[in-house]
């Protein structure tokens, strides 16, 4: 009781619904192309206008290529999806920022970034990693299709209210020690689906130091521990990154709008219903070996001796060998990008690792931005020549290979160290192997052709 | 699709795998289809397993393999985990599955197989492990899902369990009822609430 959640839960409640079930108002829906057009469909079958169309934003992301974004899309299919969603937007009277407009990019990049997700909102929309936008403070999360549909029709939703869960990381993080090592170690520990049922509240030391761009990667990857959501109570890191954002609020309105954030935390006397405890010095560079992405080890660390028969299964599709050590493996591909690891701060850390050094030959890295206006920072922070520099490319924004629905998939058999959320059986493409891992990680592999710990390169 | 929901009896499919995700379910590929198209994703359902990579069904998996049939899908702990894809709920109904069976299901997964009439039944770890037993040792061994009773019970052994469900959930796939009925209905709410709080 009287934790944030409840709060912002709490005043969204239009009405209870008996049997356990709550009517929730929304105050923002994001749609993009693979989740949407069903629902667009059956407003369209049920003769229903949007509810409150200028609460909702539409761009696409999954399909982009991230080369040659200004020719027509190769693909006819995902051309037709992504052609879909403009027109439904245009139907429906939604914002719609297309592809090559310089505001597209990942939705769970872009939100933030334009203030679109506020403190103390309800979000949702059809893609579990809504997750992402609690770091602003807000309960977000990721729904299916129908509920996309129920939101357009109505502005709310009707969920069961979550269990609530604090997870606190005091201390200081070591060298090399990124927000997203923090989630693949909370994954480790908690299993994939140890938060399932929950809405978890970050708090401790280690998160009132992280930045924004890390507290978005830290929020983003809640849905890998099944929780359905994870939120940071807002502070000063958050009015500063908002402040002057184009959708943010302005002038007196802004003064309010802070005011009313600061009383957005949790009360001294709030009762989880269940509360967990980690220290940040336990806490190293983390990598995963397996096929789901609480299959995690530190990367100093050797695989687990033995495991189930799931533990049989990742390791025979991964070729890897309980107890074995995986630093030191060749690696083929090495993806900086997704709604996890694709933001500026990302980009600084790759960038500070290459600096000065060379891609290896064998590797082939894709480097893509979460947004344009991520790539425009990059640019104007030098951070391209740095990176081209060293023999990297930069592409253009989108999803892109975190779950290849366009064409940058990783082919059958080759290794990937990947700064994405999901090492699932053929996530990358068809039988790739995926192994999970932060900015740091995957610069220090991509320059040394292996599996390498970053804090040797720092 | 929306098949009024009573007692179900159907022998079962068994998938004793844990943490099986949406990905597996129905992979990001065949996520294109901006139609509603069952028939497409229940016959991708599990593709990657299902198929062997040149296209060929894969003997060892559990589709292909004409011992195991019925509406009843009964899978590991932590079944669809993962992305919060429609298209895997989608898959399973259009495959002709009614029900799952698991003693643990990820929330968004569960709520999408609720809203496609497909009923998710969440049952103790040794009802199961027995009924993984059951079935392996009697393929054509059937399960009776009485949602009016909310029981679930293994024929051949005779255990029977409670299972929960939310009790407005079970109003609607007993009675063909879907939420965007009962939200358009409410609107004069959601405004009520609008005028309060913005």
């Amino acid at each position: 009781m009287n934790t944030l959640f409840d709060k912002i839960w709490d005043q969204h409640v239009v009405q209870q619904v008996p049997d356990g079930t709550t009517q929730l108002y929304i105050d923002r829906l994001y749609c993009h192309e693979v989740t949407s057009p069903q629902a667009f469909d059956g407003m369209r079958a049920r003769g229903l206008k949007c509810f409150r169309p200028s609460q909702i934003y539409c761009m696409p992301d999954h399909n982009t290529p991230t080369h040659d974004q200004d020719k027509p899309i190769e693909d006819p299919v995902s051309k037709k999806q992504v052609d879909t969603l403009a027109k439904n937007a245009a139907d429906f009277g939604l914002t719609h920022y297309g592809m090559m407009s310089k505001d597209n990019g990942i939705i769970h990049v872009v939100g933030p970034e334009k203030g679109l997700s506020l403190p103390g909102m309800t979000i949702v929309c059809g893609d579990s990693h809504t997750s992402t936008h609690g770091a602003m403070g807000a309960v977000a999360f990721g729904i299916g299709t129908s509920e996309v549909e129920m939101v357009m029709a109505s502005q709310c939703i009707l969920q069961q209210k979550p269990k609530s869960m604090r997870i606190t990381i005091n201390g200081q993080l070591g060298k090399g020690v990124t927000a997203k090592d923090v989630a693949l170690y909370l994954m480790a520990q908690l299993t994939t689906s140890g938060a399932t049922g929950y809405f978890v509240e970050y708090a401790g030391d280690v998160i009132t130091a992280l930045s924004m761009e890390g507290r978005l990667t830290l929020c983003n990857l809640s849905i890998e521990m099944g929780a359905r959501g994870g939120f940071i109570a807002p502070d000063e890191t958050t009015f500063a990154y908002l402040k002057g954002r184009e959708f943010a609020p302005k002038g007196e309105d802004w003064d309010k709008a802070v005011a009313y954030w600061k009383t957005l935390k949790s009360g001294s006397d709030a009762v989880f219903d269940k509360e967990l405890s980690f220290d940040a010095a336990d806490i190293e560079p983390r990598i995963t070996y397996g096929t789901n992405p609480g299959m995690g080890i530190g990367i100093t660390e050797s695989i687990p001796a033995a495991g189930d028969a799931g533990f049989e299964k990742a390791l025979n599709y991964m070729g890897f060998k309980p107890g074995q050590k995986l630093i030191g493996t060749k690696v083929d591909y090495v993806f900086l990008g997704a709604c996890t690891n694709g933001r500026i701060e990302d980009f600084r850390a790759f960038a500070s690792i290459v600096k000065g050094r060379q891609k290896a030959a064998d590797v082939i890295a894709w480097l893509v931005p979460g947004s344009w206006a991520v790539d425009k920072q990059i640019r104007e922070e030098g951070l391209d020549k740095v990176l081209e520099a060293a023999g990297f490319e930069i592409r253009q924004p989108g999803c892109s290979a975190c779950l290849a629905m366009n064409d940058d998939k990783i082919p059958a058999g080759k290794l990937s160290v990947s700064t994405s959320n999901r090492n699932f059986e053929g996530r990358q493409g068809p039988g790739a192997r995926t192994i999970l891992a932060s900015p740091l990680t995957a610069a220090a592999s991509a320059v040394t052709g292996k599996i390498t710990d970053p804090r040797e390169l720092i | 699709m929306k098949q009024k929901f009573d007692v179900i009896t159907s022998t079962c499919v068994p998938l004793p795998l844990e943490n099986v995700d949406t990905d597996q379910i129905i992979p990001a590929r065949f996520l294109k289809a901006t139609t509603r198209e069952e028939k497409f994703f229940g016959d991708n359902l599990f593709r990657d397993w299902r198929y062997q990579a040149d296209g060929t069904p894969n003997p060892d998996f559990v589709l292909n393999d004409p011992t195991y049939s019925g509406c009843i899908l009964v899978a590991g702990k932590n079944f669809g985990s993962g992305s919060s894809r429609e298209h895997a709920a989608w898959a399973i109904a259009g495959y002709g599955f009614r029900v799952v069976i698991s003693s643990f299901f990820a929330d968004i997964h569960k709520n999408n197989e609720l809203n496609n009439f497909v009923l998710p039944v969440v049952v103790s770890e040794l009802f199961l492990a027995e009924l993984f037993q059951s079935i392996r040792e009697n393929p054509k061994m059937q399960v009776e899902v009485d949602l009016p009773n909310q029981t679930v019970t293994n024929k051949a052994t005779g255990r029977s369990e409670h299972f929960d469900i939310n009790g407005y959930k079970k109003h609607c796939l007993m009675n063909g009822l879907d939420d965007i009925d009962f939200l358009v209905q409410n609107q004069d709410k959601t405004i009520q609430w609008e005028q309060q709080n913005k």
